[in-house]
């Protein structure tokens, strides 16, 4: 039965072969191919049990042709004589109709490292598999009680990028994600964790996280909204990190001038050192970028201090330097964007990090954050899952969720201390984040 | 199509499925994006493929594939089947869907002028008159201008015999302009937030936007709110434009009255509901000025077809009426758990993804008053128009949006323009503070084409009929 499951993935040399014929048939002065395919599954599972259960393969080829200085780009889902054909054509039909535009220029060939992100157990994993590992969860959760909640996904992708001008790279990956809430009466915990490798993820340590955590939150009481001392976990780490990437690490956004970074001027507090690097191992590695450009390690944020934004062609070029090799794929207007981010940990274990609080509020995770106000780092957003109030440096009792509208630069000035590991966050649809848990100063919650 | 419908649902049966139901889909899509005067995008994507659900005792299962043949069909019934097995292993209730559904029939968007044969010169050159008409304002840092064409073709077939083809068309457009100062980003929007207004039909959508005539407003505007006052804090009067007022209604209502929210299956994910079936009939939601409806058969509209994608006929049902928490929104599976018939919301985004409670067309109904009318009656308050940012606890309750612009209200006229506008405050104390909503010549169908639900994650094009509409005694200046 394991075999049928093992991800079914097109052969690297059918893509190239695929890929090379294409480049090799389009009449225009330069052309891109980008190939990304996956083999995914996800099982989700409610009130202890499967409810929603999918798999999908699909494929989707994005070619970008450029002729007398006109751009155009196209999109299909198959990958076939035909398929190319087709997509060539409308490609240049788009590029022959337009008048003409900004061109962002391709890259020309460069090395890029092989980082290994690639798991035969994470392709291969079955739906029952998934099954047995969700049944932990909601097995331990029923027998306290609770009602378990979640999803548990395992995928493989392969994306190949090749140009006219001599550009090919293939990289091949997989993940497995488990996020899951648990239920009671009156309160709910969180727990989620990612890998390359689903064997790295243990099904009773999560259970266990997520069923204390509900455990601890039940009958929360309300607090007074206002200003307090925070201890965010990681999860509200990364989610804070993504939207400082989203709003202000890029080079457009700089150029565009949107973005809080001042770059040589200190931001933060100079406990905070935050850098992009799509080549450690320990990420969600990936060695090049939706352009073709190898990934460059840009340090952000270095001692507090806006050090660097990330670079993609368009931005690149206009600035005179070459890009970070952090472009999405074409057409894109948004600018680059930094997905493999890292938080530098500090020297704290997780569970001080609430010594010496006089009264303070513990942040599992927030929900629904948006930005209020791109260049203040403004954002607003819910507590969820788990918000304790801390007294005299320990943890007293769950108070009801709070929203909160604060500065995240502001917040990440105060920074007192900073946890010693981290924990790998894999976002919902791009990237991934490796951070610590931090202790701020002052964060403000608004009702 | 036909036959590759049959030969699945075929397969699906003779390996053991109780229940069985294939989507065929078809896809086109056209984006064009015009930036500081130039032509900065233009892309054509296409997608197709099947998905095939199946329960097998009294568990689902779904797999898709790309490869529309036979031999793929085979395999991907296969997994399904799997799939659905594994989920029995761990099944809480078996799936009840109610009585059979045996819908057949053709659907395709009315539209006077097909999208796709629309020259891209005569796009684009709106667009960049648009774009012209902000770039003479002085001051407007970026501009951008956009629209989005899509076509889909879907054939529905379930094992209960229902067979469903359906051609939908969607345009969309819109433009922004973007002011900074060292402090500030302001941005204006026309004719919403969110890059466009989209809505089921042909050109002749985008033409009646007239892009072009409102370029220079927008950025003007844009260019003011730089230097503009901040919005004081207190609590007020509070005014909502009739874009402003649709999304309120798709976070506090739509959102909500989701059944599939209600009984915790998007728990982990979009959160649950504090409108739980205790409360159906009983909850005061809103004041009497709030009748709110689900109605798939509002023209234009985003969520606007003839039958969800379990081949449920669209139909126009009440959720709050005069105030009253008076129904949801349901599949053929929630609805049988409270002994209904589904009001026809599921939606799937594409081929490869199962379909969800999805809100169709979430309509305040019109009033009898008028955006002058409640200002003119309003001593101190504040008017905010096009969304800036949004924010919603998980069970739908504690809400705080942000708008592009708004004015203080004095003694009944429209006052000083200010900057950075919040509001904030509980769903049912604010619906019940509603104390007028505008009549049918304010009332206008806003398509949000952004929606997000589920895991894997889906966006659902939606829409929300909606006038201006005025609120009391809101917290509102939330940023000092």
């Amino acid at each position: 039965m394991k075999s049928m499951e093992a991800s079914r993935l097109t052969e690297e040399g059918e893509v190239k072969r695929f890929v090379d014929k294409l480049l090799h048939e389009s009449p225009a002065q330069q052309t891109e191919v980008m190939v990304t395919e996956w083999d995914n599954a996800l099982t989700r599972f409610a009130n202890n049990g499967i409810h929603q259960n999918v798999a999908e393969r699909d494929v989707s080829v994005r070619v970008r042709v450029v002729k007398g200085g006109k751009t155009g780009v196209a999109s299909i889902n198959q990958m076939n004589e035909k398929a190319a054909a087709d997509v060539l054509k409308r490609a240049i039909a788009i590029a022959d109709l337009q008048p003409e535009g900004e061109v962002v220029p391709m890259p020309g060939p460069a090395k890029s490292q092989s980082v290994g992100a690639w798991s035969d157990a994470t392709a291969a994993a079955t739906p029952e598999e998934r099954a047995d590992f969700v049944a932990t969860i909601c097995t331990k959760a029923k027998r306290a009680g609770l009602n378990a909640f979640g999803a548990f996904s395992t995928g493989a992708e392969q994306f190949a990028i090749a140009n006219s001008l001599g550009v090919y790279h293939h990289h091949r990956s997989t993940d497995a994600t488990i996020n899951s809430v648990v239920m009671g009466e009156a309160g709910s915990g969180y727990a989620d964790r990612g890998a390359i490798d689903v064997r790295d993820l243990n099904k009773d340590e999560i259970a266990d996280e997520v069923i204390d955590k509900a455990q601890r939150n039940q009958n929360a009481q309300p607090i007074e909204p206002g200003v307090y001392e925070v201890v965010l976990e990681e999860y509200a780490v990364a989610e804070m990190l993504e939207f400082m990437s989203y709003t202000g690490f890029s080079a457009l956004a700089v150029e565009e001038d949107r973005s809080f970074m001042k770059l040589g001027e200190r931001i933060t507090g100079d406990k905070i050192t935050v850098w992009d690097d799509g080549l450690d191992l320990s990420g969600l590695p990936a060695p090049f970028d939706f352009e073709g450009v190898p990934k460059q390690r840009v340090d952000l944020i270095k001692k507090g201090v806006a050090a660097g934004v990330v670079y993609d062609m368009q931005t690149a070029t206009k600035e005179g330097r070459q890009s970070t090799g952090h472009g999405l794929p074409a057409p894109n207007t948004e600018g680059p964007f930094a997905i493999n981010l890292f938080m530098q940990p500090g020297s704290v274990p997780k569970p001080e990090l609430i010594a010496g609080i006089k009264r303070g509020i513990w942040v599992t995770r927030f929900w629904y954050v948006r930005i209020v106000h791109p260049k203040l780092s403004i954002i607003t957003g819910m507590t969820r899952d788990g918000t304790f109030l801390i007294e005299n440096g320990r943890i007293t009792r769950p108070v009801k969720d709070l929203r909160f509208t604060q500065s995240m630069l502001e917040a990440l000035d105060g920074t007192l201390a900073v946890g010693k590991t981290t924990k790998l966050q894999i976002g919902e649809f791009i990237g991934a984040s490796r951070v610590p848990a931090v202790r701020l100063k002052a964060f403000t919650f608004t009702s | 199509m036909k036959d590759l419908a049959e030969a699945a649902l075929n397969a699906a049966q003779v390996k053991g499925a109780g229940y069985a139901d294939v989507r065929l889909d078809e896809h086109v899509q056209q984006d064009i994006i015009v930036k500081n005067g130039q032509l900065a995008a233009v892309s054509d994507d296409a997608s197709e493929g099947f998905g095939v659900r199946v329960l097998v005792d009294g568990a689902w299962g779904f797999a898709g594939s790309a490869r529309l043949n036979k031999n793929e069909i085979e395999e991907v019934v296969d997994r399904a089947i799997r799939i659905a097995r594994a989920s029995a292993r761990v099944r809480s209730t078996p799936v009840d869907l109610g009585p059979p559904v045996t819908s057949r029939g053709h659907y395709r968007t009315p539209l006077e002028r097909d999208p796709f044969s629309v020259p891209l010169t005569e796009k684009v050159e709106l667009l960049l008159r648009a774009d012209a008409a902000m770039g003479a304002v002085k001051g407007v840092g970026i501009r951008e201008g956009s629209m989005e064409f899509l076509r889909q073709r879907k054939v529905f077939a379930s094992t209960e015999g229902a067979f469903i083809e359906q051609e939908l068309y969607e345009s969309g457009a819109g433009i922004e302009a973007t002011a900074t100062s060292p402090d500030e980003v302001q941005n204006r929007s026309y004719p919403n937030s969110f890059g466009r207004h989209q809505g089921s039909g042909g050109y002749e959508y985008i033409t009646a936007m007239q892009l072009d005539r409102h370029g220079g407003r927008i950025a003007e505007e844009a260019v003011a709110l730089l230097t503009a006052p901040q919005c004081p804090s207190g609590v007020k009067t509070l005014i909502l434009d009739a874009s402003q007022t649709a999304l309120q209604i798709h976070e506090s209502c739509g959102h909500p009255t989701e059944l599939d929210r209600v009984f915790g299956m998007e728990a982990a994910y979009a959160g649950t509901s504090f409108m739980t079936p205790e409360k159906l009939n009983h909850l005061q939601y809103g004041s009497p000025q709030v009748t709110i409806t689900a109605d798939a058969l509002t023209p234009t509209g985003l969520g606007t077809f003839g039958w969800d994608d379990e081949g449920v006929p669209a139909q126009q049902s009440f959720l709050i009426k005069e105030g009253l928490f008076v129904g949801y929104l349901t599949s053929r599976e929630t609805a049988s758990v409270l002994g209904q018939q589904s009001n026809g919301t599921m939606r799937a985004d594409g081929w490869n993804r199962i379909p969800l409670i999805r809100m169709t067309n979430v309509n305040l109904q019109p009033g009898n008053s008028s955006l002058n009318e409640m200002i003119a009656d309003t001593k101190d308050g504040v008017y905010m128009e096009t969304n800036r940012s949004w924010s919603i606890d998980d069970k739908r309750l504690n809400f705080q949006f942000g708008t592009q612009l708004a004015y203080e209200i004095v003694n009944g006229k429209r006052g000083r323009l200010l900057k950075n506008a919040t509001y904030a405050g509980i769903t049912p104390e604010f619906w019940n503070s509603c104390d007028a909503v505008a009549g049918r010549s304010e009332w206008k169908v806003w398509g949000l084409a952004n929606c997000g639900k589920g895991q894997p994650p889906q966006t659902a094009h939606v829409a929300h009929g909606a006038a201006p509409a005025r609120f009391q005694h809101v917290k509102v200046g939330i940023l000092k």
